[in-house]
């Protein structure tokens, strides 16, 4: 590989560094143009997409390195059936779907149906549910399809996911689709990066904040002197410089290393989907990147939020939505004779996912700026310190003996005792437990952002029945030393958690750390409740903001080993990972 | 005051181990406790910080919040950080069930199984003075995981292309709480002079407000002692531009003339370097540093003609992988 320094041209203020867009003619496209059918041949929808679709019940995927060229540099990536995304699969509910999957590789390999409900050994966890698939040999993975919806799916080995394995997957209904829609398009966002992830990793353990260029500097401490005098200024960073904590930490890896893909595509080589005015059109939003949180909105037009996670909701309508690694949207919109823009900008503000829907091929909408990054304010940092709050948790004592009838912000705050040592920089002892917090970045910023408190599953919950029992586990981490751990324990430090089979569970997740973690449990839903206790939405991941206390209920349904861990992918192989033994 | 500890050497050791621990255990529990109380004690100045980041409603709700908890009677939001855990603290493996990985090892191993490697050359500089011209080194090199890992630290001056006065520590770093690790090991003073060989225990992290801190105490043969405190801060005056204040303090038990040291404060360095980071990992720098000698140490250097402090432009590198 060669110094990254070719790659980023030194400036004097790499904050304000234009992250790079990408080649115009972009990706894996100069590497795929010779095997790939003509633009605008792939689909009935007509999109500029470089991702075949491959319908039907057998499937057979090839995992292989692949040369691209994302940023101007040649890189070798790893992809699947030879494109990045790899090939969209699109399946029917009730269908037994049979896949082999060849490892061209020189190292091992799986593949995982993130968010599929199926038998264990066909999850595709190496280590958990299977052995991994070798170098030079398939693995057959057969299942039958008990759901609808999108969703999509990964390597889950080593750092693969980064580096190009991942696709998305359409169930269609056994019957027709509750959701109509004109015309339907995969929106697959991810973040590419020409290091090697290892070395990313690796940078991490040494420098948490390597990929940080909007720190606290004297010059804005100087303006802040000059705004709110020096006094205030100092007040200001008081807190978090005696905590030695980060307010402007948003997000580990920025676009300093990350080029954001829509598609597979780069901000500059513009995924286009096409739509005739007037027509409803689905777009499927999932977020694979491996360490980025994207705020999509369409300036222009409202997305009406119709499902999530592959499981349909109430509708709901709004402007912008906050996509967390490995969660899916789908939205309806209804484009007038215009084009438009669909701006995906990472969470840290340093960069963004862009493509555009159009009437007509050639025609581009303006590209917004990235917001202004925000400061994490105490909210992220301590949690719910309002006097409501403080009550709520003071009743909560002397409610315990009841809280298998309510939601998370019943219950009392227990730490582990493991987090008290060197693998935890801070805890939380007053969380806020609302889900109509949009988070960092995006409250009040006059756009309807939609929160966790607006979905609703249709239907409701799968099963009727109240929590049996109860298990609270904290998220926690620390960033100086770059660990992340649940209850302040990695991976390699814990024991499996043990679900009882048949019972229904209620999970309380607690974030004692400042960074937003979507927690995947795999082969089980989470059905995610409101603060009170009610269902609210069923999901495979669930995004748990910085000092929020959540709760959610499964129904332990289906026997066997099961992985569960933060999805952002260097703290998930940092060990913020959990195995759940099903029995 | 010198010449009667230098009479006692009992009183002397006595008195070494006292400094020596009453400087670590107070610095280690300064850190602690300000870690401690950053909760509760920083609650006022948030209302300040609301107005300026939060919308109004929240604002005057965490106003009047933090009024209350600035009150005796309010709750304290506890501990946020440090501290050790409550008898009541839950147990991280309750949930387990009885369920273990199995008896074969366990084959899903992520990265805070695997061991990293990391070498920092905090300081490569040519040193100017008055009347003389050195080259200084100052490392520090790791290899481990998280919680546990071999460390090495270099220092030394080379003068003339000869060595002349150099420390290499080699030691067993091990994570004792969130933002400190606790070093065990040897040191070995080589370069003008007899060699020494010492015994080393430290703790080397991050005090509240990003102050990072490196103090060890030794144990030498023949009684000696000795303790040395270096601190270090960084200033971003932009991303790339960094101005790091830096300050080295030494101090002996005994006095060791074959090696100039005499008892007492010996040696301290105060300094500022600028640099400038092209990458992260790679930045050059020029500096300023007074460097003095004090006590015992100070009479043997006048005694054999040296300046006993002197000011030192410095240029140099820093650079890590």
């Amino acid at each position: 590989m060669k110094p990254i320094v070719d790659q980023f041209p030194i400036v004097p203020d790499p904050s304000r560094r234009r992250f790079v867009q990408g080649l115009a003619a972009g990706g894996a496209m100069l590497a795929l143009s010779s095997v790939h059918k003509p633009l605008w041949a792939q689909s009935e929808d007509r999109s500029t997409s470089i991702v075949p679709i491959l319908s039907g019940s057998q499937f057979d995927l090839t995992i292989a390195e692949l040369p691209v060229n994302f940023t101007g540099a040649p890189r070798i990536a790893t992809a699947i059936n030879g494109s990045i995304p790899g090939p969209t699969l699109r399946w029917r509910e009730g269908d037994t779907v049979t896949l082999r999957v060849t490892n061209h590789l020189k190292e091992s390999t799986s593949i995982h149906w993130h968010g599929m409900i199926l038998p264990y050994q066909m999850d595709g966890v190496p280590g958990i549910s299977f052995d991994g698939i070798a170098p030079g040999e398939t693995f057959t993975y057969r299942f039958k399809v008990q759901q609808t919806g999108t969703y999509w799916y990964h390597s889950h080995s080593g750092f693969q996911e980064q580096t190009g394995v991942y696709g998305a997957i359409i169930i269609d209904p056994a019957g027709s689709d509750p959701i109509q829609a004109d015309r339907d398009y995969v929106v697959q966002l991810s973040d590419w990066t020409d290091e090697d992830p290892m070395k990313v990793f690796a940078k991490l353990k040494k420098m948490g904040d390597y990929y940080n260029f909007n720190q606290l500097t004297a010059g804005d401490f100087l303006r802040d002197t000059g705004n709110m005098g020096w006094r205030s200024a100092l007040q200001k960073r008081r807190m978090w410089n005696q905590m030695r904590m980060s307010p402007t930490d948003l997000g580990d890896i920025t676009a300093y290393s990350y080029t954001y893909l829509m598609n597979g595509m780069t901000p500059n080589s513009n995924w286009t989907g096409l739509f005739k005015p007037g027509e409803r059109v689905r777009l499927r939003i999932i977020n694979s990147g491996a360490q980025s949180f994207f705020d999509v909105r369409i300036p222009g037009l409202k997305m009406t939020v119709v499902q999530t996670d592959g499981q349909d909701v109430e509708p709901v309508t709004v402007d912008e939505l906050r996509i967390g690694v490995s969660e899916t949207y789908d939205v309806i919109v209804t484009p007038e004779d215009e084009p438009y823009t669909i701006f995906a900008q990472s969470m840290d503000r340093t960069g963004f996912a862009r493509g555009t829907l159009t009437p007509r091929i050639g025609l581009m909408a303006p590209v917004p700026s990235v917001d202004e990054p925000e400061w994490l304010t105490m909210t992220d940092m301590m949690g719910e310190m309002s006097h409501d709050g403080m009550a709520g948790m003071d009743h909560s004592e002397h409610m315990m003996t009841g809280a298998v009838a309510m939601g998370a912000g019943a219950t009392q705050v227990r730490h582990a005792k493991t987090e008290y040592g060197p693998s935890v920089d801070m805890r939380v002892d007053t969380p806020r437990t609302n889900l109509d917090d949009p988070g960092i970045g995006l409250r009040n910023n006059g756009r309807r952002v939609l929160t966790y408190a607006d979905l609703h599953t249709v239907g409701g919950a799968m099963d009727p029945r109240g929590a049996e029992r109860e298990i609270e586990l904290h998220l926690t981490g620390n960033m100086e030393r770059y660990t992340w751990s649940i209850d302040g324990l990695e991976f390699g430090k814990s024991t499996p958690i043990h679900f009882r089979y048949g019972e229904r569970l209620r999970v309380i997740l607690h974030n004692d750390t400042m960074m937003t973690h979507p927690m995947h449990l795999h082969g089980l839903w989470s059905e995610l409740e409101s603060p009170d206790g009610h269902f609210q939405v069923r999901k495979h991941a669930i995004s748990v903001q910085p000092a929020q206390r959540v709760s959610f209920l499964v129904a332990v349904d289906a026997l066997g080993h099961w992985a569960w861990h933060c999805h952002l992918l260097y703290h998930m192989d940092a060990g913020m990972f959990r195995e759940v033994v099903v029995a | 005051m010198h010449s009667i500890l230098k009479t006692d050497p009992v009183s002397d050791r006595i008195r070494t181990f006292a400094v020596v621990m009453i400087m670590l255990c107070s610095s280690f529990a300064w850190a602690e406790e300000q870690a401690d109380t950053a909760a509760p004690s920083a609650a006022s100045p948030m209302s300040d910080m609301d107005h300026s980041q939060m919308n109004h409603d929240s604002a005057e709700a965490m106003d009047h919040d933090m009024a209350a908890m600035d009150s005796a009677a309010a709750p304290v939001p506890g501990r946020a950080q440090g501290g050790s855990a409550p008898s009541n603290a839950r147990d991280p493996h309750a949930y387990s069930g009885g369920y273990d990985f199995g008896k074969t090892p366990r084959t899903l191993r992520l990265a805070d199984e695997k061991n990293f490697a990391s070498l920092l050359m905090d300081r490569l500089e040519t040193v100017v003075t008055n009347n003389n011209t050195l080259a200084t080194y100052d490392l520090q090199a790791w290899y481990g995981r998280d919680y546990d890992r071999v460390v090495l630290k270099a220092e030394g001056d080379y003068d003339n292309g000869a060595l002349q006065e150099a420390q290499t520590e080699l030691l067993w770093g091990h994570a004792v709480v969130s933002f400190w690790d606790a070093q065990l090991g040897v040191r070995y003073d080589s370069g003008d002079g007899p060699n020494r060989t010492w015994l080393a225990f430290g703790l080397q992290g991050l005090a509240p407000y990003w102050f990072e801190l490196d103090i060890t105490a030794y144990v030498g043969d023949e009684g000696r002692t000795a303790m040395s405190l270096e601190a270090e801060y960084e200033l971003l005056l932009t991303q790339q531009l960094i101005l790091q204040p830096r300050v080295e303090i030494d101090w002996y038990g005994k006095d060791d003339a074959g090696r100039d040291i005499g008892s007492g404060f010996s040696k301290a360095s105060v300094g500022v370097r600028l640099r400038y980071e092209f990458r992260r990992e790679i930045a050059p720098y020029i500096g300023i540093e007074w460097a003095g000698k004090f006590g015992d140490t100070k009479k043997l250097a006048e005694a054999a003609g040296e300046d006993s402090s002197e000011t030192r432009f410095v240029a140099g590198l820093r650079f890590w992988f």
